[in-house]
């Protein structure tokens, strides 16, 4: 993977940007010694690793402001980063950027039950917004896996989804309203507790911009009234087709789960071995979830379980009580642990029309024939956005390449059945030099037209999301801005 | 000038000499310039199991309303027909609904036209046919244009395909209604039934004094409705004399009304849209009756209110700095001209719309004004 090369302009002016910074913001908040930027040279795509210029920790919307607007006249790249659990590499910095962490943004600074919105600071993590509002009943329903950790910065710059988006949809689907800076320093308010905006959706264009367009620091968030319970039926099958299948009658039949998700036969045995959540020794495995009062649940599940006895399932187990429903999950909720003991792992998110699951997933079994590395998979079958783990062993040479070699070819099968690259992780540096295959070049050039408007002279995230080929020209003006 | 394919809409745009004013069925207001009609049409993809509508962007409403019927679907967002409250002819189509962002009552709870809109093909005012998301319900690949093309009113492009994301129709459906209640206390109601576990599919409030229904609309299951019905009758029975209307052709009857503002047809005056936060719904009904004497309708458990007021009036001003906008949806050209339709926006918000638009359509040809 490439990064651009450092401007050595920028790094020796080091000193001078770091103590431009200082005059702004905190002492404790400019952050530029070796052993300290270390500490952000990675995301969650740990493979790739470069210690920022320096770090900013501002703890103000003004503070942000300030900060971006030295280095938008320093000419310096920012990378924002929310709490660094980025799986596309997001928050991976370059030697000449700067770091901009919104971990000290984390007040709640709103609540309101009446109109059902919750304002907070963005460096507050995904799961303490539902912690704020659950005493009162409520909840923030995008749920990624990450949530314990995970900032709404980094959900609302990758637009994260989580297992229950099939009801509740993703973050762009659950956001109101953002105040925002932009990189020349600027402040800017899109949306509000109100629904739609005035004029153009920019709350739904910046949405899963990947921290290209600007720096959120505070969001207005949807927020709902718990169900009054949920529970999920296992189903078992001795083929990925008769569980795809299943999958597709219980969405005929009407019934709208709130989770979907999906396991095979490599993932079941892994998990089995790590946490023995009882599962069947079986092809495909299902977990299906419903949500209502005690009787919808029970009438949800009978229909339900009637779909699953017409796909010859080996076998069918209903959950009757809040520890049986931990059993069905345990399993689920270990799969990318269990993995991970097994070796290491490259996690992909590539997304398919559910119709093509099973003709996918045999396609996979042979790319891991053919480069000889295994594959696990456990995804959200409801939505089709999948997630291949392969198996590979970072420290035998060469296997790195090889997992990203067959990771490229899973990718762009998914693009080729009529899916994407990325359903909720983003682009990030990880797929960049893979936009090609599902974009061409006009569709590249529209997308990049808008970092024109928003941020001119490309300082913001600038590596990412588009191939590195494409956005040179633009990286490269001298200060577009002025 | 009618186009039927995305080849020939392509042609037109790039080899248009002065501004074009897109039109899917007509059914809303025109603007100045050349019609460019969009009638490419015809299903491209349609796949119940997967909840998934391809559809070119001129194909009517109707057609794919039906279409999903006959699979037990439906469109979640419920759009609304404009040609009662217009007074307008026409065939809406969907490429039209999805250019103005059109949602119904059912927003509340399944969310707006933009959030079942998986993917779109246009084609930008310099000619070029562009693609953004795709027919998968989730997809973050690239920046997602397809929120920005929704509501852009083609100012940025001219939708050619669209992608949407279905759901299931209701087996059942029941209306929970209070009697008699004022604004304020109302929307107190709507918000109890919208903050309860119940899942509510319409909040809306008609009528004044003693004709006044406070309406709150459940969908689904039978078994699964009556039940919702009946917990919701208890938690409103405080706010009032509460009823419910489980008949499903008057519950269809009474949310069409609802939905396509039917009160308001026919009727001299202008008729605006304002989008709000819900308790200010009252607030804003109050100041808007104070100034023009307006008759209000509220949907969205109060966060949308539709106004019927004297020609001319600007109701901006009356609605002083209560966070929202204004929308102008029937009036004169004198008075769009004056006032214009579209809410404005704090200058940095503008400016960014404006190198948007410069981006999209340099030349400025596609709906010139129209969102200015």
């Amino acid at each position: 993977m490439q990064m651009p090369t450092p401007d050595q302009t920028i790094l020796s002016r080091k000193d001078h940007i770091v103590r431009r910074l200082r005059t702004v913001l905190p002492d404790d908040a400019v952050i530029d010694a070796p052993e300290e930027t270390r500490a952000y040279e990675c995301d969650a795509l740990s493979a790739y690793r470069c210690p920022p210029l320096a770090v900013v920790l501002p703890a103000s919307t003004e503070e942000v402001a300030a900060a971006l607007k030295i280095c938008h006249d320093e000419g310096v790249p920012v990378v924002p980063r929310g709490s660094g659990t980025s799986l596309a590499g997001g928050a991976l910095p370059t030697e000449d950027s700067v770091i901009l962490g919104v971990a000290r943004l984390n007040r709640v600074l709103e609540t309101d039950y009446e109109n059902r919105f919750i304002r907070v600071q963005t460096g507050l993590t995904n799961l303490s917004v539902t912690g704020a509002v659950e005493d009162e009943g409520f909840f923030y329903a995008p749920d990624p896996s990450s949530q314990l950790a995970c900032a709404i910065a980094g959900n609302i710059a990758m637009n994260s989804g989580g297992a229950h988006c099939l009801k509740y949809g993703v973050t762009t689907n659950n956001l109101m309203g953002v105040k925002m800076v932009l990189m020349d320093g600027s402040i800017i308010d899109l949306g509000g507790p109100y629904a739609d905006m005035a004029g153009l959706d920019l709350l739904g264009l910046i949405c899963g911009s990947e921290g290209q367009l600007g720096v959120v620091t505070e969001a207005t968030l949807r927020i709902l009234h718990k169900p009054e319970g949920a529970r999920p039926v296992m189903m078992g099958f001795d083929s990925n087709e008769e569980a795809g299948a299943c999958v597709s009658d219980i969405i005929k039949a009407g019934i709208l789960p709130v989770a979907i998700e999906f396991m095979d036969r490599p993932v079941i045995r892994a998990t089995e071995n790590f946490v023995g959540a009882g599962y069947p020794d079986v092809e495909a495995l299902l977990i299906v979830e419903v949500e209502g009062s005690e009787a919808e649940i029970a009438q949800q599940l009978a229909r339900i379980i009637e779909i699953g006895q017409r796909h010859n399932p080996v076998e069918i187990r209903e959950s009757g009580s809040a520890e049986e429903s931990a059993r069905i999950w345990a399993g689920r909720k270990a799969a990318f642990g269990a993995m991970g003991q097994i070796n290491d792992y490259m996690c992909l998110d590539g997304t398919i029309p559910v119709s093509q699951l099973p003709f996918v997933l045999r396609r996979i079994g042979e790319l891991s024939g053919e480069y000889g590395l295994g594959v696990g998979n456990v995804f959200h079958a409801g939505d089709g956005n999948m997630h291949p783990l392969i198996l590979y062993d970072a420290n035998k040479p060469g296997d790195l390449e090889k997992a990203e070699s067959m990771g490229a070819d899973i990718l762009k099968l998914c693009v080729e059945v009529g899916g994407c690259l990325t359903g909720e992780h983003g682009v990030g540096v990880e797929k960049r030099e893979l936009m090609d295959a599902q974009y061409n070049a006009d569709d590249l050039d529209a997308q990049m037209a808008v970092k024109d408007v928003f941020d001119p002279a490309w300082l913001l995230n600038p590596a990412k999301v588009f191939p590195l080929a494409a956005t040179a020209e633009r990286r490269a003006r001298p200060m577009a801005a002025e | 000038m009618m186009v039927t394919s995305e080849s020939e809409l392509a042609e037109a745009i790039a080899g248009a000499k002065g501004p074009l004013q897109v039109v899917g069925g007509g059914t809303r207001l025109p603007v100045s310039g050349g019609v460019l009609q969009v009638g490419i049409s015809g299903v491209r993809l349609y796949e119940p199991g997967a909840l998934t509508l391809v559809v070119a962007a001129g194909t009517p409403l109707a057609e794919v309303e039906a279409l999903l019927a006959g699979e037990g679907q439906r469109l979640a967002f419920e759009p609304m027909d404009f040609r009662p409250v217009m007074g307008s002819e026409g065939e809406p189509t969907i490429g039209g609904v999805v250019a103005a962002n059109i949602s119904g009552p059912r927003r509340v709870q399944a969310g707006a036209c933009r959030d079942f809109l998986l993917g779109v093909r246009f084609v930008d005012g310099h000619g070029r046919v562009i693609k953004s998301g795709g027919r998968v319900m989730k997809n973050v690949t690239g920046y997602d244009l397809v929120k920005l093309m929704a509501g852009s009113w083609g100012t940025l492009g001219v939708l050619s395909e669209v992608s949407l994301k279905v759901l299931p129709a209701a087996e059942a459906v029941a209306t929970v209604i209070v009697h008699g209640l004022d604004d304020v206390t109302a929307v107190k109601a709507l918000s109890r039934a919208l903050g309860s576990a119940y899942d509510v599919s319409g909040a809306a409030h008609i009528g004044r004094g003693d004709d006044a229904r406070t309406l709150v609309r459940v969908e689904g299951f039978a078994d699964s409705v009556a039940y919702r019905a009946g917990r919701l009758r208890e938690l409103l029975g405080n706010f009032g004399e509460v009823s419910v209307e489980d008949d499903a052709a008057r519950n269809a009857a009474l949310w069409k009304r609802i939905r396509d503002v039917e009160d308001f047809a026919g009727r001299a005056g202008d008729v605006w849209r304002l989008s709000l936060k819900p308790s200010d719904g009252p607030v804003a009904a109050a100041a808007l009756r104070a100034a023009f004497g307006a008759e209000v309708i509220h949907n969205w458990g109060g966060g949308l209110v539709w106004a019927l007021v004297p020609e001319g009036a600007d109701l901006r001003a009356a609605m002083g700095d209560l966070p929202g906008h204004a929308r102008i949806i029937r009036a004169s050209a004198d008075t769009v001209a004056r006032l214009g339709r579209f809410h404005p926006r704090p200058a940095p918000v503008a400016a960014l719309e404006t190198g948007l638009k410069e981006k999209f359509d340099p030349r400025g040809i596609l709906n010139p004004g129209l969102m200015g």
